[in-house]
């Protein structure tokens, strides 16, 4: 069991990752919160320090996490103030219009920067750094849409696709390093991130439930994780349906 | 869109259009008017409306600061009192008054002014409000307390939402030893026996409420238990508590609830054997006996049930309750859940309170349609002959006549209310 002491989160305010943040502190870990918004930001702060008891360290500061040239002194910095590293989670994105995105290449590629590009700095320098003290856990969010590409959103699925095609690689090199690189792969999940879809049905998952097996995940070092669990079938069967009758689907 | 409705399951009424607020404010373009939903756990239509955008306030669940010391909490509208008690009971802090379920949003309970079992001596939930902030369609944001806006103070408690967002509540908790609680139970065969335990009851325990076996006749009318607690003294050593999840998964066709189950649950209730020195009880079970069933509204079927709860001042009590009781004996309608308990003499802070000083009588109806309203009718007579009132927060069909009667400051109130902001309820009393 990898232990969760002392975690620094990057997208704090999304709800994934402020649900995950709860649970940690109630199981008594120190939490470093990294968000982009300083106003939500210091929501999220102040009630995970009312939550804490005395001797957890709540801590955050807030970021454009696009800026890569910070990422360095930002994990210095929460190094810092939580005395070392235990885990890292990077949860921060955004869910981008597809249409519009087809229509304008500025806009598609700065997708891939938020999504895909400062993951990416960030999995290097945490990798290094956990590489070098020989433990960590690296989770981050990733999303079944990285699975395959489809019409209706493959800008973000590609983005989400090069994160998780990545993060495997980081899981082979640092395996005898004794660093686990865990990738969750959130289905449909209610948060602010999804509004405007219709959220009846069993596929949509409340992200509190989400943010337990996110952390049960990183405790047992897991590679690959799709939560709730039931989508690991679904992907399995939409990855094997052959590319040539795949195309002619409206998916 | 999905008709949404409250805990009762009555009325069902379709929104317009639906949105969950992620930060607290007021979002910029939206259909008015605005109707706050928080954890749905009323009984009725104050949270419901058809018109405009209704605005979920659960997301807004973030504690602010919690004062260990001086136990003073501040936090979001839509955290549970459950959220509440999670936090503050390890570190020997209590809910100075609560509701009879912790699934109650703290925005919720203050709109609704809500009281428990304590009122006698702690008053409503709006007493232990020291300030929050309100958030007008206008975009300005008040702290109100006594001391600083304090028209809008004693508009928003009890003011059932209208006028405006609330973000935050500040209360200041009770202290206690531990989580556990001292009760004791006593059996009365009729009413005048209860009305002569309850003045007793009320002199020694801070805690004190009635089950009726409200299907009982004559002689026995109004017989029941008498429920009295305290919250337990430190303790060398205390029991264990777990509490065991259960739920209703289904919703039946029809309600379980009939008069032949009724009657012999109520029966064999009353009959149960009662520990005479008293007990000690998890605060849990105590204050919240059926949180512990999840989804436990199913059991009264698709149609749903009615809440009814009226408050009768304290010189006609004793008459007008043992006529209610009488009607609805007759009427052979009724349920399990039906609750008696006098109200201390605290003037409520709320333009609009329910609790006053008086008799509260509460009860679940199965919905059987005009049978029900029809009884409800009766009811209504007795209840404005006594000059008494209904409480909103579990009403989906009371007389816009009997509302005015029983909130004479409904015209001030009226002042206060957000000219964005309405409801179900509000526009079936001003209509």
């Amino acid at each position: 069991m990898n232990t969760l002491n002392r975690v620094v989160i990057f997208g704090a305010t999304s709800s994934i990752a402020e649900q995950t943040a709860r649970q940690l502190v109630q199981q008594g870990a120190s939490v470093y919160c990294i968000g982009r918004n300083p106003e939500r930001l210091a929501t999220v702060i102040a009630d995970l320090k009312t939550r804490a008891g005395n001797s957890q360290i709540i801590d955050g500061i807030s970021a454009d996490l696009t800026r890569t040239d910070k990422h360095e002194s930002l994990i210095a910095t929460a190094n810092d103030s939580l005395g070392g590293l235990d885990a890292a989670l990077i949860a921060h994105g955004s869910l981008p219009e597809q249409q519009k995105c087809e229509q304008d290449i500025t806009l598609t590629l700065q997708e891939f920067d938020t999504n895909a590009l400062s993951v990416i700095s960030l999995l290097t320098l945490l990798a290094n750094r956990f590489e070098k003290q020989q433990r960590g856990v690296i989770a981050t969010i990733s999303s079944v849409a990285g699975d395959r590409g489809r019409q209706s959103n493959y800008i973000y699925g590609a983005a989400k696709g090069m994160v998780s095609l990545f993060m495997q690689g980081l899981r082979n090199r640092l395996h005898k390093h004794n660093v686990s690189v865990v990738t969750i792969k959130p289905g449909f999940v209610d948060t602010p991130m999804t509004k405007g879809f219709d959220k009846s049905g069993f596929l949509w998952a409340q992200p509190d439930k989400v943010a337990r097996g996110i952390i049960r995940s990183m405790q047992k070092g897991k590679g690959e994780v799709y939560l709730p669990g039931f989508w690991q079938l679904i992907m399995l069967i939409i990855r094997s349906i052959p590319e040539s009758i795949f195309k002619r689907l409206s998916l | 869109m999905k008709p949404l409705h409250s805990w009762n399951r009555l009325p069902r009424i379709t929104p317009d259009t639906v949105q969950a607020l992620s930060a607290p404010s007021l979002p910029d373009q939206a259909t008015l008017p605005f109707c706050i939903y928080g954890n749905g756990r009323s009984y009725g239509d104050v949270c419901l409306s058809d018109q405009g955008t209704l605005l979920h306030t659960r997301t807004l669940d973030r504690f602010i600061h919690f004062d260990r010391h001086q136990g003073i909490l501040r936090c979001q509208s839509g955290v549970t009192l459950e959220e509440i008690l999670q936090l503050i009971v390890p570190h020997g802090w209590f809910l100075p008054s609560t509701p009879g379920t912790r699934y109650a949003t703290v925005g919720g309970c203050l709109a609704n002014d809500v009281h428990g079992k304590n009122h006698h001596e702690a008053g409503s939930f709006g007493h232990h409000v020291t300030a929050f902030e309100l958030i007008k369609s206008d975009g300005e944001a008040l702290v109100c307390s006594p001391d600083d806006n304090h028209e809008y103070f004693y508009a928003t408690i009890g003011g059932l939402g209208l006028t405006g967002l609330i973000s935050w509540v500040e209360i200041q908790l009770m202290s206690i030893q531990n989580s556990w609680m001292w009760v004791e139970a006593q059996r009365f065969g009729n009413l005048d026996e209860f009305w002569y335990l309850n003045e007793k009851a009320e002199q020694n325990w801070p805690y004190t409420v009635a089950w009726i076996d409200c299907l009982a006749r004559n002689n026995a009318r109004g017989r029941g238990i008498l429920l009295t607690g305290q919250h337990a003294a430190s303790q060398p050593q205390l029991p264990r508590y777990r509490e065991l999840p259960l739920t209703v998964p289904v919703t039946p066709p029809f309600s379980l609830i009939n008069n032949l189950s009724l009657r012999s649950f109520n029966n064999v209730y009353y009959r149960q054997p009662l520990k005479a020195q008293g007990s000690l009880c998890h605060y849990s079970p105590y204050f919240y006996p059926l949180d512990a069933i999840q989804n436990w509204n199913r059991i009264y079927g698709h149609k749903g049930f009615y809440q009814y709860q009226c408050v009768l001042p304290p010189a006609v009590a004793p008459e007008a309750t043992s006529e209610l009781l009488k009607a609805i004996a007759a009427s052979g309608q009724g349920s399990f859940l039906a609750v008696l308990k006098t109200f201390g003499q605290k003037p409520s802070r709320g333009l609009l309170s329910f609790p006053r000083p008086g008799a509260t009588l509460a009860l679940d109806f199965p919905n059987r349609g005009e049978r029900t309203l029809k009884l409800f009718e009766t009811l209504d007579a007795i209840v404005m002959a006594a000059e008494g009132a209904l409480y909103p927060a579990k009403d989906a069909r009371m007389p816009a006549e009997l509302f005015r009667a029983g909130y004479p400051d409904w015209e001030k109130f009226c002042n206060f209310v957000d000219p964005a902001f309405s409801s179900h309820f509000w526009r079936r009393m001003t209509a």
